[in-house]
């Protein structure tokens, strides 16, 4: 039989602020354990949580980017239930009225590009951290440690529509809303890190068949790729289930990089009774409309948007536009570039080829490096110049941005230029040989003649001449 | 209204006996019982309430403040190690 995928993503974003959700603690990674911990994030009694100003607008600002509708009224919600990394018995999370609601998100999916439904984006606090001991995993530990500090981090969870239809549409979809989130500035979205993570419902059914399959949740998928392979292994293994007759039991499964496989957690999954209730502590957050629009004339212009503004300005190619909005510093340097050397093609191929390839070698940002944009456009122009050729000013590119000197001083520096008086001199005997006229336009008083006379000592040197000292040297040659 | 005792006492992560199982059954459906009587209201103008007082926005500037009471919320733990909270096997 011909089955259908149906996917549906859980995507936890945490909020990029200082200090927690409900309460003054730190959020900083990598303290010592349980030394940014107060009475209202490790739940002591009486204790009482105030919500964060700065979570709730990041969140209206991701669901505004999202294309959402602000509920007017949202509360705050306790999910009950036990475990070793939630103080409280319960976490604060939002229920039936979440803060947004109702958005979408256009993905690419190799070339062509899909509306994916966002169903809501709500807010909550994340769970602490478990160490377990005598096992690298939960399953086979004797014990475990808790570390509270990251209890309480602000998360938005957004929630899309079962519209996704592959593990490779999931992937996608799941990258560019982190592209997008890092580029409107709420979450620095580093799965590597933790700080977006992604669970997926998967369920298949036969192709034209309305009603959905039964689903399982696939979690324990830490990078873009890890998603795809895990979502396919998962489908396959419903859809081996299914050819044989079998029935797929609704459960939280795992998945492994290592077997590339998921595994169910326990033999008999209990169904979950969270008994929600108002969180009575928290009042209901009502953002009027000032407030909305003003965090919607923070959001500036979108990334896709931006990305089309770029292709149609500067004639750039989908591609390399790409590469550049994903990177909102690389694109600003591009645009701050492109006013000083207005072939923004140009500009382009250097940031998304070589800047773009020494940034990854050396896993850093744009931002950490001492080229700015006038020295790139100084290169560009040496080469249209033809004072250098295009080869010779990728290993001045890399001088630039290793030694963090002038440009004209890297190619004053570099062997590659010719200062030495005697091959010069050779040089500009044959330009002047070669050039009669010109020669004796300017021993006649026409003082431009001169520039052509440079020129054509740049283009017999391949651009490899000191241009200063061979405007000198053909100046004395010619008195 | 008949209520499932055994069922809340296990989300509840209670262990009753049997004689308390009894007990505690007609004592939690009276109270169940009396509160079915809202149901007599008509409540078709009333706004579903999730707070009891008309406040809303109520919230605090993202700025850090160190806690005082580490030492205090630590000494808290049940048992300890490598300043961390120690626990039980957690899936058998
Ligand atoms: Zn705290």
């Amino acid at each position: 039989m011909n089955y259908e995928t149906v996917i549906g993503l859980e995507i936890h974003a945490q909020a990029l602020t200082q200090s927690k959700m409900f309460c003054a603690c730190s959020i900083k990674f990598g303290s010592e354990p349980n030394s940014n911990i107060c009475p209202v994030c490790t739940g002591q009694p009486g204790s009482l949580p105030v919500a964060n100003k700065k979570a709730i607008e990041l969140g209206i600002k991701a669901a505004l980017a999202l294309n959402c509708k602000i509920e007017p009224s949202s509360i705050f919600a306790r999910k009950n239930y036990f475990y070793p990394d939630l103080p409280k018995g319960y976490q604060i999370s939002q229920y039936d009225k979440p803060l947004a609601t109702g958005g979408w998100v256009d993905i690419d999916v190799d070339g062509v590009t899909k509306r994916i439904g966002i169903t809501r984006l709500h807010l909550e606090e994340d769970a602490g951290k478990l160490v377990h001991v005598g096992a690298d995993r939960i399953m086979g530990a004797e014990e475990s440690l808790v570390d509270y500090n990251r209890g309480g981090t602000p998360l938005m969870e957004i929630v899309s529509e079962p519209d996704i239809r592959s593990a490779r549409e999931a992937a996608v979809y799941t990258e560019t809303l982190a592209n997008l989130l890092r580029y409107i500035e709420v979450c620095d979205a580093k799965m590597e890190e933790g700080s977006l993570r992604c669970d997926a419902n998967v369920s298949l059914r036969p192709v034209g068949q309305k009603e959905f399959g039964t689903k399982t949740e696939v979690k324990n998928m830490n990078s873009f790729k890890a998603i795809e392979k895990a979502l396919l292994s998962e489908e396959k293994r419903h859809e081996e289930v299914l050819e044989e007759g079998g029935k797929i039991t609704q459960e939280t499964r795992f998945y492994s990089e290592e077997t590339n496989t998921t595994s169910g957690m326990r033999s008999k999954e209990e169904a979950h009774d969270y008994r929600y209730f108002p969180e009575p502590d928290l009042p209901p957050i009502e953002p009027d409309d000032k407030w909305i629009e003003e965090i919607r004339q923070s959001l500036g212009e979108l990334p896709q948007k931006r990305r089309q503004r770029l292709i149609d300005q500067f004639g750039l190619n989908t591609e390399s536009a790409s590469i550049l909005v994903y990177d909102k510093p690389l694109a600003n340097f591009f645009e701050d570039t492109t006013k000083l050397y207005d072939k923004g093609a140009v500009v382009a191929n250097w940031l998304t080829g070589e800047v773009t390839a020494y940034l990854k070698e050396k896993k850093k940002t744009i931002e950490e490096l001492d080229l700015k944009p006038p020295q790139l456009a100084e290169l560009l122009k040496l080469i249209d110049e033809g004072t250098l050729s295009g080869k010779l000013a990728k290993g001045v590119l890399v001088k630039v941005i290793e030694t963090g000197k002038q440009v004209k001083d890297i190619v004053a520096e570099s062997g590659a230029q010719i200062s030495d008086q005697g091959e010069l001199n050779k040089i500009i005997a044959e330009v002047i040989a070669n050039n009669t006229k010109v020669v004796a336009d300017y021993k006649g008083g026409k003082e431009t003649a001169l520039t052509f006379l440079v020129g054509q000592v740049m283009k017999l040197s391949k651009g490899r001449a000191n241009p200063a000292l061979a405007n000198q040297l053909l100046k004395e040659a010619l008195t | 209204m008949r209520i499932d005792v055994e069922h809340v006492a296990k989300l509840a992560r209670l262990g009753l006996t049997d004689e308390e199982k009894k007990l505690f059954g007609p004592q939690l459906s009276a109270i169940l019982g009396y509160a079915e009587n809202l149901n007599q209201l008509s409540t078709g103008n009333v706004l579903p309430t999730s707070h009891a007082i008309p406040i809303k926005n109520v919230l605090r500037e993202d700025k850090v403040i160190p806690c005082a009471n580490v030492d205090d919320i630590m000494a808290n733990a049940p048992d300890e190690a490598d300043h961390m909270f120690r626990v039980p096997r957690i899936v058998e």
